[in-house]
């Protein structure tokens, strides 16, 4: 933003000092846009096509689900390849691994690992199950969510995930992430 | 560290030893034969093949699921600094998708003045730039962060490739949708099975990425993007986001699973970095590396590639003797940020064992680091963003392997 702004400072600057220019040349320094190609979508082409959720619950839809809803939708399109107590398999395993991270084995999870709770259902949205993407209804992804923080010990499993209540779950790892220090190592002056 | 000793000079560049080495290992050939002429060879064609003779390839992982795998450049078969489309890494999150470029928009949306909808032939209407930018998958060299590193300079570097891509800058696209005070990352979503999305900082966006179409002089191949992906000069390959069809401009990261799952950087303490952006100055020798043999003691030109996601390459050195002593890589031409660049340097091989390595400099003064500085740092837990310096042992009888 703050180079935008500094153009168009830049911008306005030759706009005081050339107009006789911009008079000569048609007023070519239009504001933008500047090219007028593409088109507005409708309202509704934007609300098919966003289905990003970000940590704070923007564009979670309505629908619900608890761990005991999931138990069988997992069963039948997760375990195969994440095991039936999301232990892994021909795929990650998505429970267990807290307290591992500072070993040298440590298990990434879900659980242990990923630090937003919307996470689990966006990624479940669009990208799972690995063969048929996107076939799980709403209602199912948030309840496969559920179960899959049941499965971690991180909610119970009555719990009801919804827009609202899956945004607040306090994931183990939340705070886990820190930003980039780098460069922190091989930083030498030039010679 | 100084080898600009009488007895150092005489071993990398002694010219009258390397030749008359090279002329005593010389064996006698068979005298070159005239061509048979009386043959027509092959009429024209359209779309044009490579020499049957050739075979360099990528490799190709053992998984029960290509479709979420990668497959690596032979960088060490490569010349110059441009790697060939039909040879160009590949990592996919769902396959690749077969898109209809008459069918396929471009979105941009959120925090925008006006949001915009744009078709294929619309964008190339707009003013288009062409760029050599390498793309390097976080994820290289990751099998350098353990013991058993990799065999080849495919096998441990080959996440890595470099090609001209042609596009409308980002920034364009943006002033045309009036992005908002408030927006200071974007959305971008791919139009894969799997919608693969990253959060990239309107900064980035906004300085020098580009929605590209083009690559090495032609339409993206389907493995990179086909039609339409960012190019986002220097970072992790996994935010060069491919089948692009999606840009919602917001006010914060959407911590989607390939930014907090994947590609984060745990460390010895248990935390993680994220959005570890930069891929840092690297090098890589491709002659001799692993899997060659050299025939004869002599004269060779070792070479290799360096490049940086901060800039441009300043310098390349090269020992022979496992990081005992450097000696100044020439640089070949053209050297431009946030590519490869290619170095040479003459050296002429005594017939002993002799430890290769290389490292770079780029222009922000950052000096590629040894394996155990990095490893000092980072621990063995860390996965991603390894540059570490690569070792190759020449044995005696001309082998040559990882180390």
């Amino acid at each position: 933003m703050f180079r935008r702004q500094k153009r168009a400072r830049r911008l306005g600057l030759l706009v005081l000092v050339a107009p006789l220019g911009l008079l000569a040349t048609g007023g070519l320094w239009a504001q933008s846009p500047k090219y007028g190609l593409g088109r507005a979508p409708s309202p509704e082409e934007i609300r098919q096509w966003d289905s990003s959720v970000a940590p704070d619950g923007a564009g979670l839809p309505e629908g619900s689900g608890t761990a005991a809803q999931g138990r069988e939708v997992y069963a039948n399109r997760c375990s195969k390849c994440h095991g039936a107590k999301g232990e892994g398999g021909d795929s990650v395993a998505l429970a267990g691994g807290q307290g591992t991270l500072k070993s040298s084995k440590p298990l990434r999870t879900v659980g242990s690992y990923w630090p937003h709770a919307t996470t689990i259902w966006d990624y479940l949205n669009r990208a799972m199950p690995f063969k048929n993407p996107g076939m799980l209804s709403r209602d199912q992804v948030y309840a496969v969510t559920a179960y899959v923080l049941f499965l971690n010990g991180i909610v119970a499993e009555n719990a009801v995930m919804d827009a609202k209540s899956l945004p607040k779950v306090q994931m183990p790892n939340r705070n886990g992430f820190v930003a980039d220090p780098r460069p922190d190592a091989g930083k030498r002056t030039m010679r | 560290m100084s080898d600009d000793s009488a007895m150092g000079r005489r071993r990398w560049l002694g010219l009258t030893a390397a030749l008359g080495a090279g002329l005593a290992g010389c064996k006698h050939e068979a005298p070159v034969a005239e061509a048979e002429l009386s043959q027509l060879g092959k009429p024209v064609s359209a779309y044009g093949e490579r020499s049957a003779f050739e075979t360099a390839r990528r490799t190709l992982p053992e998984t029960p699921t290509p479709e979420v795998a990668s497959s690596r450049t032979p960088l060490a078969d490569s010349c110059g600094i441009l790697t060939p489309s039909s040879l160009h890494f590949e990592r996919h999150h769902a396959g690749v998708p077969k898109i209809d470029p008459a069918g396929h928009r471009l979105m941009i949306h959120g925090l925008v003045d006006r949001p915009l909808i744009f078709s294929l032939d619309e964008l190339k209407r707009l003013p288009s730039v062409s760029r050599i930018y390498f793309l390097e998958c976080a994820g290289n060299s990751g099998s350098e962060w353990g013991q058993k590193t990799g065999g080849t300079a495919q096998q441990s570097h080959g996440l890595a490739s470099c090609s001209e891509w042609t596009g409308v800058p980002l920034a364009l696209l943006l002033a045309e949708a009036g992005v908002q005070k408030g927006a200071k990352w974007l959305i971008a979503e791919g139009a894969d099975a799997c919608k693969m999305q990253r959060s990239l900082p309107v900064d980035k966006a906004m300085k020098d990425t580009l929605v590209a179409w083009g690559q090495n002089g032609e339409a993206l191949r389907p493995e990179q993007g086909y039609p339409l992906r960012l190019v986002v000069p220097g970072w992790e390959g996994n935010i060069n986001v491919k089948w692009l069809r999606r840009l919602k401009a917001v006010p914060e990261p959407y911590m989607v699973r390939d930014e907090t799952s994947h590609y984060t950087d745990l460390m010895p303490d248990g935390t993680a970095r994220i959005f570890t952006f930069d891929m840092e100055a690297k090098s890589l020798i491709t002659f001799p590396s692993g899997g060659q043999k050299l025939k004869s003691q002599g004269l060779y030109q070792i070479t290799g590639l360096a490049w940086s996601g901060r800039g441009r390459i300043e310098r390349v050195e090269v020992s022979a003797d496992g990081g005992g002593t450097w000696r100044e890589s020439k640089l070949q031409e053209p050297r431009l940020p946030m590519a490869f660049t290619r170095f040479d340097v003459g050296w002429n091989w005594d017939g002993k064992d002799a430890v290769l390595q290389s490292r770079c400099t780029d222009d922000t003064g950052y000096v590629q680091p040894a394996k155990d500085v990095l490893v000092g740092v980072r621990g063995l837990n860390s996965q991603y963003h390894c540059n570490a310096i690569k070792s190759w042992k020449v044995t005696m009888d001309g082998s040559v392997t990882n180390v």
